[in-house]
């Protein structure tokens, strides 16, 4: 499977193993279809985990890593693409019925847009909360202040 | 004022002509059920659009319970950050600990010793046990039947005093360090789960008997909440819900983790994926955790309890993903490494919160009331869904 996707995509598609476990590391604009690939001709038709990491200094600060495993091939595998801050993904739920409320956590957490996401909206936080926490320059004791004295009637949650 | 006489019966012509033919008909109607509800385990909202009594959708809103454990173990050392995650699924406090310790141990290359494997996986399957009690304790009360409630919860305490005596905590247990454990067993811990597997058997033979052929709990459970295997996959649904609708996957044997391949056990799986075989696959589940238990109780080696790490845990530049077979499905942990002390990223990838998404599926076309059986069968907990 790697050597098939190193002869068609190049430079685009960086497979790599740590611990044991492969992931690879893919060009954003090739995302749709390596995705698409992975579910319709790898078989890995079980969308295990969407999620992110932060690096602020990093010019394309965001990593967002999907996690799959295939049933008949009873193997992992972590797709993995950097990403700028603002740019958007498309979203996986066509693919993956699962990415739904993935995607909306990505996006409540790290402020992450996917394109053609049904209903793309806070999942965890209220809807009209400002910020987006899991990013690093969110401190641990910040919150939307603003949203906590109108709607709690309290001057600050801490 | 009126006098009544003057007033005449109305005719049937004008009543006839007056009625509204509105009335009664049968308008969507969207009503909203929680965050306050004692039949959603927690504070779980679900917006329901029914039409009559027949539910045509249902949105749920979460996050009444989100406390940022994400953010606070990326705030925290590795071993610090360790109590935090039993608050996430409180009822299988041990099998969160044990995916965490683990996947840490995987970052930084090392084993737990075998002693610690086995005490590990006994107390591992115990809390399985736990929570399947409380699974059909709660279940069975939202459905109707109270005494179930009663008998899960007096021998779930059996369980949790073995916890007790353990490490001194019945719930949020701790139960595990990172390499190994923090305490031998205590004198007696092998007579004491020996002695559990005799009570419990036939205590399950006795819950089976106030349900398994219950009139009413047939009624209320079979062809309820239906969810085909393909569907479970397509929408990441794991654990009892995916194995009862007939797709035989299970961690503990797909991909082994602590030393679940020493041992020798089924598992169970349902043909309708209804509610009914859900609960018969967790019966199951509980017969065959004892099986294990059975034979890591016998089987328990001398030899240390901790294995050779650091006292700073600071694993080398990388990432790794760990999941293991929780009571509740797959519970994965990311955890992206930095080199520092404290983890750059930790990502908890919780089996309830998945699974819940799949309830507006099982529910379309049901009646309002399954939706209470439907969300007691998904088997979640809301301090994992939200976490």
């Amino acid at each position: 499977m790697v050597a098939k996707f190193k002869r068609e995509y190049g430079s685009g598609v960086d497979p790599l193993t740590y611990l044991g476990q492969n992931y690879m590391v893919v060009d954003r604009s090739l995302i749709p279809e390596i995705l698409q690939i992975l579910r319709n001709e790898e078989q890995f038709d079980y969308c295990v985990d969407i999620t992110a990491v932060h690096y602020p200094k990093r010019e394309k600060q965001f990593d967002v890593i999907w996690i799959l495993y295939s049933f008949a091939r009873n193997e992992r595998v972590r797709v993995k693409t950097p990403i700028a801050d603002g740019e958007t993904l498309p979203s996986s739920v066509p693919i993956w019925a699962t990415a739904n409320w993935l995607e909306r956590e990505v996006y409540d957490m790290f402020g992450i847009k996917f394109d053609g996401h049904p209903d793309l909206k806070r999942i965890l936080l209220p809807d009209g909360w400002k910020g987006h926490p899991l990013r690093k320059d969110y401190g641990i004791l910040q919150q939307d202040n603003e949203w906590v004295q109108i709607n709690l009637g309290i001057e600050s949650g801490q | 004022m009126t006098d009544p006489k003057t007033l005449s019966p109305p005719s049937l012509e004008t009543h006839v002509a007056a009625h509204d033919d509105t009335f009664l008909d049968t308008n969507e109607l969207v009503i909203n059920m929680g965050p306050q509800h004692p039949a959603t385990h927690g504070v779980l909202r679900v917006i329901l659009r029914l039409d009559g009594e027949k539910v045509l959708g249902l949105e749920c809103v979460i996050g009444y319970l989100h406390r940022g454990v994400e953010k606070i173990g990326e705030n925290r050392t590795y071993a610090m950050f360790n109590p935090y995650v039993d608050r996430m699924d409180y009822v299988a406090a041990v099998s969160n600990g044990l995916g965490y310790c683990e996947a840490v141990e995987k970052l930084l290359n090392v084993e737990a010793p075998p002693r610690a494997q086995y005490i590990r996986v006994i107390l591992t399957e115990l809390n399985r046990i736990a929570s399947h009690q409380l699974w059909l304790g709660t279940h069975a009360l939202d459905i109707g039947a109270i005494t179930p409630l009663f008998y899960t919860f007096r021998d779930r305490e059996e369980i949790l005093k073995i916890f007790e005596k353990y490490c001194g905590a019945r719930l949020t247990t701790h139960a595990f360090r990172i390499g190994g454990l923090q305490y031998e067993s205590y004198d007696g811990f092998e007579q004491d789960v020996k002695n559990f597997i005799s009570f419990f058997k036939p205590k399950i033979d006795e819950y089976e008997e106030l349900l398994t052929t219950n009139r009413i709990w047939l009624e209320r459970t079979k062809g309820v909440g239906v969810i085909s295997g393909k569907d479970c996959i397509a929408l990441g649904v794991t654990g009892p819900v995916l194995r009862a609708s007939g797709v035989k996957w299970d961690i503990r044997k797909a991909q082994p983790y602590a030393n679940y391949k020493n041992f020798d056990f089924e598992i169970p799986i349902g043909l309708n994926g209804d509610t009914y075989d859900r609960y018969l696959v967790r019966m199951v589940e509980m017969r065959q955790a004892l099986r294990i238990l059975e034979q890591a109780v016998n089987g328990i080696p001398a030899g240390p309890i901790m294995a050779k790490v650091p006292k700073v845990i600071k694993p080398p530049v990388g990432e790794v993903y760990h999941s293991i077979e929780a009571p509740k499905g797959e519970l994965g942990y990311f955890i992206v490494s930095d080199g520092s002390t404290q983890p750059y990223r930790v990502r908890v990838r919780p089996p309830s919160f998945v699974n819940l998404q799949a309830l507006d599926l099982m529910c379309r076309g049901q009646l309002v009331a399954d939706v209470i059986a439907v969300i007691g069968t998904l088997d979640i907990v809301l301090g994992e869904v939200d976490r």
